[in-house]
Order: C-alpha cells, then sequence, then structure tokens
C-alpha cells in the first residue's frame, strides 16, 4: 500500500509495555537461537517501537479506530493448561475426522491435533516445532510476503511471533479433506495477547483447503494478532477459508498475505461474526500471468460490535482475474468498514476486477463505511466495483408476516437470503454450508 | 363472524376509508367492487395488518377478538389470508422454504405437528398441479420474474396451501387470461365451505360469473354506497360506476 506511517521521534506511547515485554522475553520465544529469526524480530521490535499502533490520522485506519487498546494492557498469553474444551469448532459431519491443528491461547495443542489423511509428503505442524525441525524451509518463506514496513500490526506480530500452523503441500499434490486450524482463546484472567504466524506453501499443481476456527471461550478483552503467508506457486488452488466466532470483548486482527503463481489459484472467504472489534486484512497478489484470486466474504455485527474488511488486490502480471462479493448484516450500533483496493500494475493487460460491497442495515444506529480504490496503470483492463447500503425491506416483510411467519422468523429469512449471495461465492460445498449454518445460528441468537 | 363497523381510516392524514360497515357470516362470499382509489387495498391491507394507517374510528371483530390489535402473524395463523394485488417479489427465498416456513408456523398455531419434507412435497405437488403450475416455479425464489398471471396463480397456491377461515382476494383476476381465470376461480370454489368466509375485491363482473358471490356491494370514495345480491354486479358492469359519484377509471 502506498500508505507512509512517519516515525514521530520518540517511541509511541501505546508501543512502550510491548517494547518492554519483548525486550524482557525475546530470550524465551521460539527459535531464539537463530540468529535469522532474531533479526527478523529486531525489524519488528524496531518499526513497532517506531510507529507504534495505527491511529486514525493515517489513511488506511481512517475508519476503525484503536483508541480503546490504549486503556488495556495485554500480557504476552502464558501456556494454559487444556481445560474445559469438550467440542471444538469443525465443518466435518458429527464424528468425522480429518487433519487439524489446535491452537489454545496461540500454543499448539498436540493432543487435540491430527495429521491423520493427509497424502504422502505433506506437512502439517506448529511453526514452533518447524523452527526446530526444519528452520531452513522455515527461513524461506517467513517474513517474505508480511513485512513490517507500512502493517503497524504485522511488525508486532513478526517481534512476538510464537506459533501458529505451517502447512506444505509439494509439487503435484491435492489434498482432497479440508485441512482444518482451529485457534482458541480461553478465558484468562488478565488481558492476554497472542501473535500467530500461519504458513502455507503450495508447491506447483498442488491443490488444498484450509479452514480457519477462530473461537472464544471466554469473555474477557484478549487481543488476537494474526498473519499469514500464503504461497500459490505456478498451477496451483489454495481455497482459504476462515471463521471468525471469538468473544464479544475481544480484538482480532488478521493479515493474511498471498502471492499466486501463474495459472495459479487463491480463494479467501472470511465469515466474522465475533469480536469487539475486529480487522481483516487480505492482499492477493497476482504474481504471475492468467492467475485468479477470489476474495469474499460475509459480516454480521451487532450490539457495538465494529469489523473492518480490508483487501488489496494487486495484478502484477497479464490476464488475471480478480472477483471480491462482501456482504454484511449490521444491527444496534455496530459498525463496519470495508476498504477494497485493485491495483494494476503497468503490463497487467487484459486484468479482469470485480469487488462489491453490499450492506444491510438492520437499525437507524448501525453504520457502514464502504471505499473502494481503483488505481489502474495498463490500458487494456476491465474493472469494476460497487457498494450499496440497504434496509430490509419492509413489504417483502408483511408479505411473509401476513402468511403466518413470525416476524423474527422472516427477518432472519430475508437477512439469510442478502447474505447467501456472498456465501455462494465459497466453492467447498462442506464448508459452504457449514458457513451457511453459523449464518443462521447468528439470526437466530437474536 | 367478521364485524367491521364504522371504520375510518387515514394515511399522511388524508381519510380513504370513511365509515366501513360490514358483516361476513361463516360460509358466505361477499364481493366488493368499486372504482379505482375507492379505497378496495387499502380495507383489504387493515385486515391483514400492515402498518401505515392511522385507524380514527371504528372496530373490526373478528370471532369475537378484536383483529385491529393482533400482529399480522396472529392474524394468518387466526385464519386472515390476503392474496394481494401486488404479491411482492423476495429475491433469495424459495417459493417451497416461503410456503413451508408458513404452513409450518401455522400448524404449530394450531396445534398440529409440522410437516417433514417429504410430506410437505406431496402436498404442495398435488395443489400445483391442481392450479396448473409447473414445479419449476416452486423452486424460483417467491414472485420473483413472475409474470403477472403467474403471481396470481402463486397466491392461489399459497391459498390453497394455508387453508385459510377469512379470504382476502384483492383483484385477483387482474393479469389473468380467461383460462388462468377459470382455475384460480376452480381453485377458490373448492375452499369453499360452510367454516369459510371469502372476501372478493374485483374490479370486472367476470370473476363473478366464476365465483358467485352471497353479497355484492359497492366501494366508493371510502363508504359503501350501495350493497345487494349478485344480480348488482350484472347492473354495474351495463352502467359503470358512474352513478356514484366516481370518476370512471380503468
Ligand atoms: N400509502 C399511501 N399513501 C398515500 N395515499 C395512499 C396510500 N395508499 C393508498 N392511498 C390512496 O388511497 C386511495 C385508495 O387507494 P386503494 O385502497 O389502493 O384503492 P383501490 O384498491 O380501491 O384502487 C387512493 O386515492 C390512493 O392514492
Ligand atoms: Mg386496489
Amino acid at each position: 500500500m502506498t500508505t507512509t506511517f512517519s516515525a514521530r521521534g520518540a517511541a509511541p506511547e501505546t508501543a512502550r509495555p510491548y517494547i518492554e515485554q519483548f525486550d524482557r522475553l525475546q530470550g524465551e520465544l521460539p527459535g531464539a537461537g537463530l540468529a535469522w529469526l532474531a533479526e527478523l524480530r529486531r525489524q519488528g521490535r524496531d518499526r513497532f517501537a517506531e510507529i507504534g499502533f495505527p491511529t486514525v490520522r493515517n489513511e488506511t485506519w481512517k475508519y476503525t479506530n484503536l483508541r480503546a487498546l490504549d486503556k488495556l494492557s495485554f500480557e504476552p498469553a502464558s501456556p494454559t493448561p487444556r481445560a474445559g474444551i469438550d467440542t471444538l469448532p469443525t465443518v466435518r459431519p458429527a464424528g468425522a475426522q480429518g487433519p487439524r491443528l489446535v491452537f489454545i491461547d496461540g500454543r499448539f495443542h498436540a493432543e487435540l491435533s491430527s495429521t491423520a489423511g493427509l497424502p504422502e509428503g505433506v506437512e502439517l505442524l506448529s511453526l514452533a516445532d518447524a523452527l526446530r525441525t526444519k528452520p531452513d524451509f522455515v527461513a524461506e518463506h517467513l517474513g517474505r510476503l508480511a513485512q513490517p514496513d507500512d502493517l503497524p500490526l504485522v511488525a508486532l506480530n513478526t517481534a512476538f511471533l510464537t506459533d501458529g500452523p505451517l502447512l506444505h503441500v509439494p509439487q503435484g499434490v491435492a489434498v482432497e479433506q479440508p485441512v482444518e486450524i482451529v485457534h482458541v482463546t480461553l478465558a484468562g484472567d488478565r488481558p492476554s495477547a497472542v501473535h500467530p504466524r500461519t504458513l502455507i506453501v503450495a508447491g506447483t499443481g498442488a491443490r488444498v483447503t484450509v479452514v480457519e476456527h477462530h473461537v472464544g471461550f471466554g469473555t474477557g478483552a484478549d487481543l488476537a494478532n494474526h498473519v499469514a503467508e500464503v504461497f500459490v506457486a505456478d498451477e496451483a488452488t489454495v481455497r482459504h477459508y476462515k471463521v471468525q466466532r471469538e468473544g464479544t470483548e475481544s480484538f482480532h486482527f488478521s493479515h493474511a498475505a498471498a502471492t499466486v503463481g501463474t495459472n495459479g489459484h487463491y480463494d479467501n472467504f472470511i465469515l466474522t461474526t465475533g469480536a469487539r472489534l475486529s480487522r481483516n486484512e487480505v492482499r492477493s497478489t497476482l504474481a504471475g500471468t492468467d492467475s485468479s484470486t477470489h476474495v469474499s466474504g460475509a459480516y454480521m455485527v451487532r450490539g457495538g460490535q465494529h469489523c473492518d474488511t480490508s483487501t488489496f488486490i494487486d495484478h502484477a502480471q497479464p490476464n488475471g482475474t480478480s472477483r471480491e462479493v462482501y456482504k454484511g448484516a449490521i444491527d444496534d450500533t455496530a459498525r463496519a468498514v470495508f476498504q477494497g483496493k485493485i491495483l494494476v500494475r503497468p503490463g497487467a493487460q487484459k486484468t479482469d476486477g470485480y469487488q462489491i460491497n453490499r450492506a444491510l442495515l438492520l437499525s437507524d444506529n448501525a453504520e457502514i463505511d464502504s471505499k473502494p480504490e481503483l488505481e489502474i496503470y495498463a490500458d487494456d483492463v476491465k474493472c469494476s466495483h460497487g457498494a450499496t447500503i440497504g434496509e430490509l425491506d419492509e413489504d417483502a416483510l408483511f408479505y411473509m408476516r401476513a402468511r403466518g411467519i413470525e416476524k423474527d422468523q422472516a427477518r432472519s429469512l430475508l437477512i439469510g437470503a442478502f447474505l447467501a449471495e456472498a456465501i455462494e461465492e465459497i466453492a467447498d460445498e462442506t464448508v459452504r454450508e457449514a458457513f451457511q449454518e453459523i449464518a443462521s445460528g447468528w439470526m437466530a441468537s437474536r | 363472524m367478521i364485524e367491521i363497523k364504522n371504520l375510518h381510516a387515514t394515511v399522511d392524514g388524508k381519510e380513504i376509508l370513511r365509515g366501513i360497515d360490514l358483516t361476513i357470516r361463516p360460509g358466505e362470499v361477499h364481493a366488493i367492487m368499486g372504482p379505482n382509489g375507492a379505497g378496495k387495498s387499502t380495507l383489504s391491507y387493515l385486515l391483514a395488518g400492515r402498518e401505515g394507517y392511522e385507524i380514527t374510528e371504528g372496530s373490526v371483530t373478528y370471532y369475537g377478538k378484536d383483529l385491529l390489535e393482533m400482529e399480522p402473524e396472529e392474524r394468518a395463523a387466526e385464519g386472515v389470508f390476503l392474496a394481494f394485488q401486488y404479491p411482492v417479489e423476495i429475491p433469495g427465498v424459495a417459493n417451497t422454504t416461503f410456503l413451508k416456513v408458513a404452513l409450518n408456523a401455522l400448524r404449530k398455531h394450531r396445534g398440529e405437528k409440522e410437516l417433514d419434507a417429504m410430506q410437505f412435497l406431496k402436498l404442495v405437488r398435488e395443489k400445483t398441479k391442481a392450479l396448473g403450475m409447473s414445479d419449476d416455479m416452486l423452486k424460483r425464489a417467491v414472485n420473483v420474474g413472475f409474470s403477472g398471471g403467474e403471481k396470481k396463480r402463486n397466491e392461489s397456491l399459497q391459498m390453497a396451501v394455508l387453508e385459510p377461515k377469512f379470504a382476502i382476494l384483492d383483484e385477483t383476476d387482474s393479469g389473468l387470461d380467461i383460462d388462468a381465470l377459470r382455475i384460480v376461480a376452480e381453485g377458490v370454489n373448492a375452499l369453499r365451505s360452510p367454516e369459510r368466509s371469502m372476501l372478493v375485491i374485483t374490479h370486472y363482473q367476470r370473476l363473478l360469473d366464476y365465483i358467485v358471490p352471497d353479497h355484492v356491494h359497492v366501494l366508493a370514495a371510502g363508504r359503501i354506497v350501495r350493497s345487494g345480491g349478485k344480480e348488482l354486479a350484472v347492473e354495474l358492469e351495463k352502467n359503470g360506476y358512474r352513478d356514484f359519484g366516481a370518476n370512471e377509471a380503468a
């Protein structure tokens, strides 16, 4: 992004506690003995010390105010003993097993995890383990796509990164079952912070579907600051789905950066119902010719929730296709933000870009800020974007009620029909149905 | 029994219904005819519970209950059904889903067991066939992309499935060709029973050749200005509404 954060001389006040924590803890972080990692962490630390948390003065954070973070002092989450987790979220049918990694308060939980059913050659393990067993592979990928310069939260994650999933699907291998990644936040006494890092590496012609679940079992003010780096080689397909249902006091940030090779394909879909404040950044770079990316999502917020979606599609090569379909339902005094940037670089001819964000305001006090941004430097391209804001159709509501359907159910049906248009973008049927059900659950829980 | 007494209603301060009195007993079919703008649709919306009207005077008693106090869904549950003059399109909601949710809501209210997907499909297929509708119309979103005639048939289908106690048909004949009209009328006649009442609103006498009413009323400028037997419809067809001080539109 073109945004620049200016260093403000002395370390911003907001950064100080985190820097002190880092300086105290750095020796205990995973991979502490690796010189390259220590250097990477130091870069993250220094950058964060310089810029601190973003403020609304920054163009890309204009609509999302992080002031609420100032009042809370987050401690790095300490490894929690497994407690009270009977059922973990899944998109699989009841009782079905499949590959999954579970992280509790940011730490890998081996007992609840399984790599069973993965084809030969596929590696699925925790990043902390990978730093011990295959540091060179990690070094090749970590920090390559998500760089701290203009991204304060990525800088913070880079300093503190502790654990997270690493998935490597080698050349030519197709993984049929979705790989599930479960991030659980447990209730702690004090506000705690986690900084997980996800690495997904798909070799030439590889295919894989990843489903991330983010759930909170606590009611505390926790901070989850995720960064994912996704490498999609030539001819490869990665479908990357996420559902975020954290507690309504938590803060959830994520930055997913993908690079897509020639004829490659990257899908990203995020379903948001949770967190007091969330921001999902998705950055997909079409780095090879004839590649494509579908970046979509559905957000449903109520109460005082704030949900920010900021996407950046970077068309760097010719014949690329991008498609973005976002839909949101916003109730009470909740607020949503959608910022969608499409960049078509010089030479990226025959680019086809499409972007739409449609929001449904369910109360007079609900709010949406939509900001599309097209930056086009090639002349033979087709790019369109749109944003709409609507309310529930009163005539349709009356029609349904006149047939005996209760008001709440009629509303749910209408909201569901509205959101379905985004959820239908999910290519994987199992995931699509599971997400549809979660959306229905949101409406029913009103 | 439905008793409408001295009903006055305004929209945005404008008086549209200016004292309606009408009593409909179980088993009776009443027809309301009248020029455009007379207040026929307003009356039907009011009976179904649409918001946006201010009732300044009068009452509606439905089998002993104050109908005007009830929510639209409660009225439907108690057997009130309005076939809309302009059926509403609901993108993204399949016609079958809509019908099934509606039917099961009513069954639940009546203390009957909800139908499962198979039972429902069987029932709805039967009714669809009887109305000469295609299965395809069931899969499509409610009224979306339906022709005028298809929308009216869809209203008839809903009525056939929901089996109301008091059906209000607001110009169900408009937009139908003669064959469709006959089919829809047959559907309505099949529902006629000593327990059911109907209020058939129409602009033309044609429909009343098929659905023969017990009473005919003329509504003009927000009032019932004349009532009579089915022969009144014939007279109106001949002379129009001129005699009632209304301008002859459409
Ligand atoms: N929502 C409304 N706002 C303002 N005027 C209305 C509204 N609905 C109906 N009217 C007016 O009320 C009168 C009666 O309308 P309506 O009941 O639709 O007549 P009919 O069905 O007999 O043709 C008309 O003059 C119409 O313009
Ligand atoms: Mg009318």
